[in-house]
């Protein structure tokens, strides 16, 4: 077995053995509706959280996404309500907005070697504080184009409602997945995270790749922005505030270690839905309360914090990680 | 496999390179041949780093030629360098510990399939190169979980299939063990076979001659000589790259022993401290007011001796007494209590806390000995400041300047005062004169003479042999991580340490 | 440990004319250069601040309370200085505390539950408001302390260890709640947040005797000295004997402890403890703070007056945007602004590339002269 899946494989089990539990209690979560319900309720979450697992895997960290978020959904509603601009151009400008924003960080964090943590600090004030200059009102949105989407729903047999969120959220993914795993680009973000003076050595664009993780997570943020408007149909300069730690916490509970190289895009989809299957989970039981569910994920964090750590420090603990000779080496 | 009549692969001619006044390489040639191994070798500033630095283009040199296959070349950068066709690998292995193998192979170059980098192609290559040197391995697999050698062979590899001529190998083997150093050797003569010309900088005399064609010795940037490996006695060798003659009679000793055995008591005896990888099982003895030197080339595992015995890395097994008294010397923390000090090799890294002012890094140790809260007071500690700067002749306006704008010398008897002012019962040395001016270099040799004289137990490392003789009243030496043997009193001379270093 | 004074080479003379510069002023600021910045930022915000508002500095007593804009700058600052007295060491030591906020909502929660029931006529003693306070307290060091096991102990990277706690914490604060804002009229409690000594509002008394007791503690001990090594360099810090992690639990535990008193400042101005709000985002501006008075994330020197200053700066800023007439919420735009600034002037790459942008012209002068 490779060290590499193991995080993964205790992110699949723990999900699977809650899963399995929340279904014992309530058959309901056997059904399409529930699963539906889960994708569409984490479905901004979720792909902010994907472009957050490159931003880690790199080696660094985003705490802009969840201002990105509501920005992006005030921008939208005030320029489609009040000023009445066609929303596909509001889309389009509000994406170029994000991957410039993006792209401004990376080229701070790479350029002027600030820390990313302050720097994406900073971005997180900028952008919820330009959010609350745009206006600190709920606005609704009323385009026909907003009810067109709303009605784009499969609905399985049971009643499940497959909604575009959800779409967007696993068309998300499956990007995600090919970026990380099939393209040079994913696998330099992997090299640039396990070490990044050896990935200069080895020619990586290591300051390429760097801004254009940034540039990818900020998009990706701008577009689960969009999402959520288009599910919402309204924006709200309040939303999504201390999201980007709920994003953090799912990245890393979906096996990506916090000090990169290591992760996986589809742990970090487990790593979105866990706290939602707990949600679920507590909305149906009643009795418990919902405080329930930040105590779990903190403790899920430490949980998988500690395993990473002995992961990384204590390679005797783990006979997989021990070291290796090589099989047959034959003297020439 | 060395034939001189073979054209040249790589010719250096007249190589000079000069850092602020200091030459770091003057007039230097070098020839490497196809399939040879050609060892450089030399002691601390030899030149032989800032050698393979302008071959890869990381330095620009001031004057001469390179020539690769007959054309003259201008390597840029590491990267134009591996165009070019040489590639260097380091000690320090530069390739991702999180990627597998095949990955680690192929990173920025990943074959591709329908545009999509494609895993298995990437395997199946990685697989079939690795074949070609006799390596079997599983290349999904994580490059962390393999041995160091391993890793280092796969750096080597991928160096070489990045259309290497030329390989630069700079220490590969220093943590390396025995069998380790078996299968990357395999490695290199594989390599020799496939016409390849390797450049080896090591530490290791007895590889050196169980591996290498040709040797080049370096001294203060100079080449001093180069030899056919098979020609060179090892005695002829390492009275170049120290620099003296065997016949000569040098290094009068002028600490005649001063202590007879009649007074010391022990301060510290160790018994057989050993940790794999760095050095091989020793004891070691040292009296009150007694001055032990440790002699032995750079990489000999002299300043691993220190790191052992001040509770740096844990000694694996043994034990250590200090005045009689069974002791776990398990951190540096835990050695300072029972009264060890060390002034360590690199002064930036491991000794000087930079931003701090004179005054602060003196009595840092001290104060780290007290305890937080048994607070020195500030006058006490201007005080000890002062009177260090005086008996040290420490060159500074006052004790308030952060003690990263002293000059080496300077900064090293700072550190030097440390320890003084915490009183220590033994003392630690590691290449206290390195890099220092000479009227600074007499001054510490003093104050190491002055300070046994106060009876306290001092350990020197040291790579200047003259001054290991002229100081120590014992002398231990080592070579290739292994303590050989002791010199006592008259016994200690610098033929009888070169005698000692290089025995087979 | 006998005689560890004891003297080695030549003895002190002790007739020797001591410099009498025993207290140096600049061991106060201790941040060379940097403390002139953040005093002259101060300035020019104070500065701004009175041409937007003429009354600015205008304090009056009414109901024997002093009132006015400066008043309500020092006020507001008093939670942010406490936070930014804590970070600041927890920063020197190359760490960063994020917990904070979560710490304040924990602690808010505590000390409204218990004085709940103190309020319900509970006669435990441990009810009374004094012994509410000092739990309250006590489980901000007891949350500081599991931080600093975290990272001083298990080695986890700081941001990582005070993120676990960040997250779950207001969970905690609401499980203490039981999920309401328990509110309460204990007077004692109260008055920690709006309390007035000679008019001037107690939480500035809270901040400035923080301030002097943890400036005493760290400077008067020496603490501060070994924080600094260790931040500046973890290992030649090691090899002289300096015991990290003692050092690293510490601070963390200040930290928790002042998180604490700014959760019961917090909770006492609106006597209620609402577990989602209590101290939200103030970890950020305790950073924000903590940066603008100098001391580098990268650990380091650090200065405790300069930190607290820069947590007057952020507060300065926020009540001149709230009596100007600009955007009332432009406030963490001007706040990312500042920021992005003074990490700008900070970073020696960027240094650099404004050199060279400028070289072609300093060439050129060169030319003509």
């Amino acid at each position: 077995m490779k060290s590499r899946f193991f995080p993964l494989l205790v992110t699949f089990l723990v999900f699977s053995a809650i899963y399995v539990y929340c279904y014992y209690h309530f058959s309901s979560f056997g059904s399409m509706r529930v699963v539906c319900n889960l994708l569409r309720d984490n479905a901004h979450l979720g792909i902010a959280a994907i472009g957050m697992t490159f931003v880690i895997i790199s080696g660094g960290i985003d705490l802009s996404v969840g201002s990105v978020i509501a920005f992006t959904g005030v921008f939208c509603a005030l320029m489609i309500t009040r000023e009445g601009m066609d929303p596909y151009l509001v889309f389009a400008i509000v994406l170029g907005m994000g991957t410039i924003f993006g792209a401004v960080m990376g080229v701070f964090i790479y350029y002027f070697k600030i820390p990313a943590f302050i720097v994406t600090l900073s971005g997180m004030f900028l952008a919820r504080g330009m959010a609350y200059v745009l206006t600190t009102e709920s606005i609704r949105i009323t385009h026909p184009l907003y009810i067109r989407v709303s009605k784009l729903v499969y609905i399985f047999p049971d009643k499940g409602r497959f909604t575009f969120a959800a779409g967007a959220f696993l068309a998300v993914l499956v990007i995600g997945i090919y970026l990380a795993h099939f393209t040079r680009f994913g696998r330099n973000v992997y090299a640039i995270g396990g070490n990044d003076t050896a990935a200069l050595m080895m020619g990586i664009p290591v300051g390429r790749t760097t801004i254009m993780v940034y540039t990818l997570s900020s998009f990706l943020a701008t577009f689960a922005g969009i999402v959520l408007s288009l599910a919402k149909r309204s924006g709200d300069s309040t939303i999504t505030v201390g999201a980007e730690m709920d994003i953090i916490a799912a990245v890393v509970i979906g096996g990506t270690l916090l000090t990169g190289g290591v992760g996986y895009v589809i742990g970090t989809f487990i790593g979105v839905l866990l706290p939602g299957v707990i949600r679920t989970y507590l909305t149906l039981e009643g009795s418990l309360s919902p405080w329930w569910i930040k105590i779990v994920v903190g403790g899920l964090l430490f949980g998988f914090i500690a395993m990473q750590k002995l992961l990384s420090t204590r390679p005797k603990l783990f006979s997989f990680r021990r070291q290796v000779r090589p099989t047959t080496v034959s003297t020439a | 496999m060395s034939t001189n009549e073979q054209p040249a692969l790589l010719e250096v001619r007249g190589l000079t390179k000069t850092f602020t006044a200091t030459p770091a390489l003057s007039e230097v040639d070098f020839t490497l041949y196809p399939g040879e191994v050609h060892a450089v070798l030399g002691e601390n500033g030899a030149g032989k780093s800032t050698l393979i630095k302008v071959i890869t283009g990381v330095y620009k040199r001031d004057a001469g030629t390179i020539r690769l296959n007959g054309k003259l070349i201008e390597p840029r950068s590491p990267g134009h360098a591996q165009e070019l066709g040489i590639s260097a690998v380091y000690q320090e292995i530069n390739l991702i510990p999180t990627l597998s193998v095949a990955e680690n192979l192929y990173v920025g170059r990943q074959p591709r399939f329908l545009g999509m980098v494609s895993m298995q192609l990437m395997n199946k290559k990685a697989r079939k190169l690795l074949k070609t040197f006799n390596i079997d391995i599983d290349v999904t697999r994580d490059l962390s979980s393999y041995s160091i050698a391993i890793q280092q062979i796969v750096a080597i590899v991928r160096g070489v299939d990045l259309s290497a001529k030329i390989l630069i190998l700079d220490e590969p083997t220093s943590s390396l063990d025995r069998h380790e150093v078996e299968t990357l050797f395999s490695v290199i003569r594989s390599l020799k076979e496939h016409g390849i010309g390797i450049l080896l900088i090591t530490h290791f005399l007895d590889q050196v001659y169980e591996i290498s064609d040709r040797i080049t010795v370096l001294r203060n940037g100079r080449k001093v000589g180069e030899h056919l490996t098979k020609e060179l006695p090892r005695a002829k060798l390492i009275s170049e790259m120290l620099g003296r003659e065997f016949t000569e009679t040098l290094g009068k000793r002028s600490n005649q022993i001063t202590n007879g055995d009649s007074k010391q008591d022990t301060f510290l005896d160790i018994k057989g401290f050993a940790k794999r990888g760095m050095i091989e099982p020793f004891d070691l003895e040292i009296k009150k007011g007694e001055i032990v030197g440790l002699a032995g080339l750079l990489g000999s595992g002299r300043t691993e001796m220190g790191h052992l015995v001040f509770g740096i890395n844990r000694s694996e097994k043994g034990e250590a007494f200090v005045e009689g008294k069974k002791v776990k010397i398990s951190s540096p923390h835990k050695a300072i209590r029972y009264g060890f000090g060390l002034c360590p090799e690199d002064r930036k890294v491991e000794g000087l806390i930079a931003d701090l002012t004179i005054r602060e890094n003196i009595i840092l140790a001290l104060q780290a000995k007290l305890g937080w809260y048994r607070h020195i007071p500030y006058k006490r500690q201007e005080q000890y400041a002062d009177e260090m700067i005086e008996a040290l002749h420490i060159v500074t306006t006052d004790a308030e300047k952060p003690v990263r704008e002293l000059s080496g010398g300077n900064q090293q008897k700072v550190i030097l005062a440390r320890w003084l002012v915490s009183n220590p019962e033994l003392l630690i040395l590691d290449e206290p004169t390195r890099g220092i001016d000479i009227g600074a270099h007499a001054e510490i040799i003093n104050i190491i003479k002055r300070l046994a004289k106060e009876g306290k137990a001092m350990m020197v490392i040291s790579s200047e042999l003259a001054e290991v003789v002229d100081y120590s009243d014992r002398v231990v030496v080592l070579r290739d991580r292994k303590k050989l043997t002791e010199l006592t009193g008259d016994e200690i001379s610098e033929d009888a340490i070169m005698h000692a270093i290089a025995e087979k | 440990m006998v005689e560890m004074e004891k003297q080695v080479l030549t003895p002190v003379n002790e007739n020797k004319p001591q410099k009498a510069t025993n207290f140096k002023w600049r061991n106060i600021f201790r941040g060379d250069n940097r403390a002139l910045w953040t005093i002259l930022a101060l300035i020019i915000i104070l500065f701004v601040d009175r041409m937007v508002s003429p009354t600015f500095f205008t304090v009056r007593m009414v109901n024997g309370r002093l009132t006015g804009s400066l008043i309500n700058t020092l006020d507001g600052a008093a939670p942010i200085m406490l936070l930014s007295i804590g970070m600041t060491l927890v920063i020197a030591t190359k760490g960063v505390d994020l917990s904070v906020g979560a710490v304040m909502a924990i602690c808010a929660a505590v000390s409204a539950v218990l004085i709940n029931r103190h309020e319900a006529g509970s006669d435990n003693i441990l009810y009374y408001p004094g012994f509410v306070i000092a739990i309250a307290i006590l489980v901000g060091a007891l949350c500081g302390l599991w931080n600093g096991i975290l990272v001083a102990l298990f080695d986890i990277q700081p941001i990582i260890a005070t993120l676990i706690l960040m997250v779950a914490g207001r969970g905690i604060a609401q499980m203490i709640t039981d999920g309401q804002s328990p509110t309460y009229t204990d007077e004692t409690l109260a008055y920690m947040g709006q309390g007035t000594i000679f008019g001037m509002p107690f939480p500035v008394y809270v901040a400035a005797i923080a301030l002097v007791v943890v400036y005493l503690l760290v400077r008067r001990t020496a603490l501060g000295l070994l924080i600094e090594s260790v931040g500046i360099n973890a290992k030649a810090s090691h090899y002289t004997g300096v015991n990290a992690t003692v050092i690293k639990l510490f601070v963390y535990i200040i930290s928790g402890i002042c998180a604490a008193i700014a959760g019961l400042i917090v909770a006492g101005e609106n006597t209620y403890a609402d577990p989602h709000t209590a101290g939200l985002w103030s970890e950020l501006d305790a950073i924000v703070a903590v940066v603008i008075g100098g001391t580098l994330l990268s650990g380091g020197r650090f200065s405790l007056v300069l930190s607290a200053m820069g947590a007057l700066i952020i507060q300065s800023l926020r009540i001149g945007l709230y009596i100007s007439d600009l955007h009332p919420n432009a406030n963490l735009v001007v706040k990312a602004i500042v920021i992005l600034l003074v990490l700008l002037l900070q970073s020696k790459e960027f240094k650099q590339a404004v050199g060279r942008l400028f070289k072609p012209v300093l060439k050129l002068r060169a030319v003509f002269k």
